[in-house]
């Protein structure tokens, strides 16, 4: 097969899968299932095959939205390391994830149309990750907030899932309005919008810094949505409605990554704004990473910890684009962060099965004689995670707060107080769910999950614990060399023992209920309840307003009030209509004379 | 002498045309617009033209007026009633007419033609008949095989309308 | 001699006395003589025309002569129309008078 065809398969065969499923195949459960993993599995061989062989890299483009002088927007493919690794990371989880969905969704009712979203999301993952220029991406990119939409409102019965669904596509509305504001900016400033001849042609042109600060930002606000930043993370925690793969694959691993992976795009770009733009990236990321940290202590239901964990750990990539030299530091923790955090979600996954579907962690407890695999697995996971010495996450977490003390004291220690978060809340969540008694009959009887699910764990454990080794990650980044100062690996190795401690201390005894209690925390910092306030009270104020506007002014004044002025010439002219002949005459006599008049000597 | 005959039959045609409005009895009125239309006859013939005199007095003061005698004396219609004078209507129908007349007065006044006398005729030696014939059988054919279905069509009408059951 | 003027303002005030008889009178047959006045009042102002039109031959012109026939003419049917009209609306109503006949309006 002709290699330059491979990144079009790769992008292609998910759609293809989706329409087959969904037009021949709604009915077939099992049908569905081995289309969608087939797929899966084929976009993993050829992704692998075009990363082991970078001579077959190749750029291709069609020609698309086409207006000579104008504006040029090809359908293309770029294929360098970027790219490739990112290919990889998606396809491979994604299929590891699609095997797992075959256990975690049986006996559900709506399998065909479950595959059928994850394929579209596949799709449109795959766009985002081979894209080549800025509106193709966005195009991906609203494709990915659809299939997000589809997958979290997966349960639509249940009105809590279709309200998340709603949320999650209306809040990212917010930053992708910015995110257009800001291709549009670039556009207009470059004339291209292509990433490559953006890059080339902003320093051909002279801007006021102003101008390369506001469309930074604004594309900036495209990762505040998708990437769940502070002040847009509300949907995140909320999409954990949806079924756990579904969280596992796209609320962790890949899609909350595009944003991340946006900004390392665009990376070069970055480097050449004024520095206040990363300024704010970085505190953005910084503030994230804590104050989601936070949130997640308190929080009682086992994935919403997992989600807060996430935009924590996404608020570190963001640190990372902000503070190091080169994307692939950022990269790096993309890289290893989907493999463990996908890996911890799918243990959570195997775990809420294993309980009947019950997601409070104060019913659980005592799972570790009951599953030991799973636990194995979610203790590589949390060790990977919370940056334990020998796994992923020590060395992807540690280079980047090596440059954020490189770069900025203040957020260095928050970066380490969020890692001793990290610590204490997965902790937590390990005591409380594994150690100890059981708090309640389902808990008392849960049993370790089938093979189709334990295997992708294992298989991810592998990958958690061996994807940060040097050997490994060099394959795939060209990371700086350098030494990281003492400091930073001290203070990471205390945080990790600090947070351990204290979570050993509250939670090791197994108490019925949390012996902490933080209502701040707990209620996110009633972030989530001042959007409701804004919603129904601004939005909802706003739409009596319009209500009334369209009431009296549109149909009243408008619609209504041109009917009644007719009516009521209409209404007036009729008393001139006397049934009298002589008054005709009179009018007409009248009316002749002035006619006459006017035309003879006028 | 064509003078004073004009100025004679004028005064004669509009004294009888005012009878007819001031009349309050139907049956003088027509009697008066016979004399009047018998009036405008002489006063065409004053025209040289002699052939529409006489269709005057044959169509208008014949035809015509027996008609409208006819309908009188079949609906029997005695003098009117006087009735309460309608000073709006009254008022209003003056003040049109008032100025139609200073109308009528200014157009004459303000037309240079109107001042010279008739350009004279070339002889007594033509039929007036023959080329009234003449112009309506070769330039107005068309308008007259019209007017001929006009009517028919009247004619038909008038046997319709005057139906009992007009319902 | 009478001048073309002369004609013209007879002429006119014929169609005065008749419009006067549309406006003034409420009996619909005295109305309907007024109308006649005036249609006599435009073929009088036509002969006149006529007769100050002369052609190269030395004749009046014959093409308004020939209109002022047509007029008669339509006139004369016209005639026989609305004085079927009035006999049909005197049978229903048993009146002329146009004040009694104010129905057709809102």
């Amino acid at each position: 097969m002709d290699p330059h065809l491979y990144p079009w398969i790769i992008l292609f065969a998910p759609l293809v899968a989706a329409g087959l499923i969904l037009l021949l195949l709604p009915r077939r459960n099992a049908a569905a299932g081995v289309v969608g993993i087939a797929t899966a599995a084929l976009t993993c061989l050829l992704s692998w095959k075009v990363f082991l062989q970078p001579e077959l890299a190749v750029t291709a483009q069609i020609p698309w939205l086409d207006i000579p002088g104008v504006f040029a927007v090809p359908i293309g493919v770029i294929l360098d390391d970027l790219s490739r690794v990112m290919l990889v990371v998606v396809t491979t989880i994604a299929t590891l994830v699609f095997v797992y969905s075959a256990g975690y969704m049986r006996g559900d009712e709506g399998i065909p149309r479950y595959y059928a979203a994850l394929c579209l999301f596949l799709f449109s993952m795959l766009g985002i990750v081979l894209a080549d220029n800025f509106v193709m991406m966005y195009i991906f990119w609203e494709l990915v907030g659809v299939s997000s939409y589809i997958l979290i409102g997966h349960y639509y019965r249940k009105d809590s899932a279709a309200d998340a669904g709603k949320q999650a596509f209306l809040v990212n509305r917010v930053g992708d309005f910015g995110f257009l504001l800001g291709i549009l900016m670039l556009w207009l400033a470059t004339g291209s919008v292509m990433f490559s001849g953006i890059e080339q042609n902003l320093s051909a042109v002279t801007l006021h810094p102003g101008y390369l600060i506001a469309a930074c930002l604004l594309v900036f606000c495209g990762t505040l949505g998708k990437s769940a930043q502070m002040p847009l993370h509300v949907w995140l925690p909320n999409s954990m409605e949806g079924p756990t793969p579904v969280s596992s694959l796209l609320h962790a691993a890949t899609m909350v990554a595009a944003g991340v992976y946006m900004l390392a795009r665009i990376f070069p770009v970055l480097l050449a704004a004024p520095e206040v733009v990363r300024d704010v990236i970085m505190w953005v990321g910084a503030i994230t990473c804590f104050a989601a940290g936070l949130m997640a202590t308190q929080q009682d239901d086992i994935k919403r910890i997992l989600a807060y964990s996430t935009i924590s750990q996404l608020g570190y990539m963001v640190v990372g684009i902000a503070v190091a030299p080169v994307n692939d530091v950022a990269m790096f923790h993309l890289f290893t962060h989907a493999f463990f955090k996908c890996l911890l979600f799918l243990c959570a996954g195997s775990v809420i099965i294993a309980v009947h579907h019950e997601q409070d962690i104060w019913k659980m407890g005592g799972l570790l004689p009951r599953m030991p695999l799973t636990a194995l697995c979610l203790v590589a996971g949390t060790l990977a995670l919370v940056g334990c010495p020998g796994f992923s996450g020590y060395y992807s977490k540690d280079l980047i707060v090596a440059y954020a003390h490189g770069a900025n004291t203040a957020v260095f220690w928050i970066t380490a107080g969020a890692a001793l978060l990290t610590s204490f809340y997965m902790f937590r969540l390990f005591f409380v769910v594994f150690w100890g008694r059981p708090r309640g009959s389902h808990a008392e009887h849960a049993k370790q999950s089938p093979a189709i699910m334990t295997i992708p764990l294992l298989l991810l454990a592998v990958a958690a614990v061996a994807a940060g080794y040097p050997a490994v990650s060099k394959h795939f980044f060209a990371l700086p060399h350098g030494e990281i100062p003492h400091i930073v690996h001290f203070a990471l190795l205390a945080a990790l023992l600090g947070g351990l401690a204290l979570a050993a201390l509250l939670y090791a005894r197994s108490p019925m209920t949390d012996p902490v209690r933080v209502p701040l925390f707990a209620n996110r910092f009633y972030i989530d309840n001042f959007y409701d306030w804004l919603v129904a009270r601004g939005q909802g104020g706003l739409a009596v307003l319009s209500s009334w506007f369209d009431r009296w002014i549109i149909d009243g004044l408008v619609v209504t009030g041109a009917a009644r002025t007719v009516w009521a010439t209409g209404y007036v002219l009729r008393f001139l209509q006397l049934g009298n002949l002589q008054a005709y005459a009179f009018f007409f006599g009248a009316g002749v004379l002035a006619l006459l008049y006017f035309l003879v000597f006028r | 002498m064509l003078n004073i005959l004009f100025w004679v039959l004028s005064v004669l045609m509009l004294g009888s045309a005012a009878a007819v409005v001031l009349f309050r009895n139907p049956v003088n009125s027509a009697m008066s617009l016979v004399l009047s239309f018998l009036a405008l006859a002489a006063l065409y013939v004053t025209l040289d033209a002699f052939f529409i005199g006489i269709i005057q007095v044959l169509v208008y003061a014949g035809a015509v007026m027996v008609l409208f005698l006819f309908i009188i004396m079949l609906l029997d219609l005695k003098a009117e009633a006087r009735r309460r004078l309608n000073v709006a209507a009254l008022g209003g129908g003056l003040a049109v007419l008032a100025g139609f007349i200073l109308l009528v007065v200014q157009v004459v006044k303000s037309l240079p033609a109107a001042r010279l006398p008739f350009p004279p005729l070339a002889g007594a030696d033509h039929s007036d008949v023959a080329e009234v014939g003449r112009a309506l059988f070769s330039n107005f054919n068309l308008p007259f095989q019209v007017i001929g279905v006009l009517l028919l069509v009247s004619t038909v009408g008038v046997v319709i309308l005057s139906r009992r059951s007009l319902r | 001699m009478p001048t073309l003027g002369d004609y013209l303002l007879v002429s006119g005030l014929l169609f005065s006395i008749g419009l006067a008889g549309v406006l003034l009178r409420r009996n619909l047959l005295i109305i309907f003589m007024g109308l006649e006045l005036m249609l006599n009042a435009a073929n009088l102002s036509l002969v006149a025309f006529a007769r100050h039109g002369v052609t190269a031959f030395g004749l009046p012109d014959y093409n308004a002569q020939v209109l002022v026939f047509f007029i008669i003419t339509v006139a004369a049917a016209e005639v026989a129309v609305g004085l079927a009209i009035i006999v049909a609306l005197y049978r229903l109503r048993q009146t002329t008078h146009v004040e009694d006949l104010d129905r057709m309006k809102f």
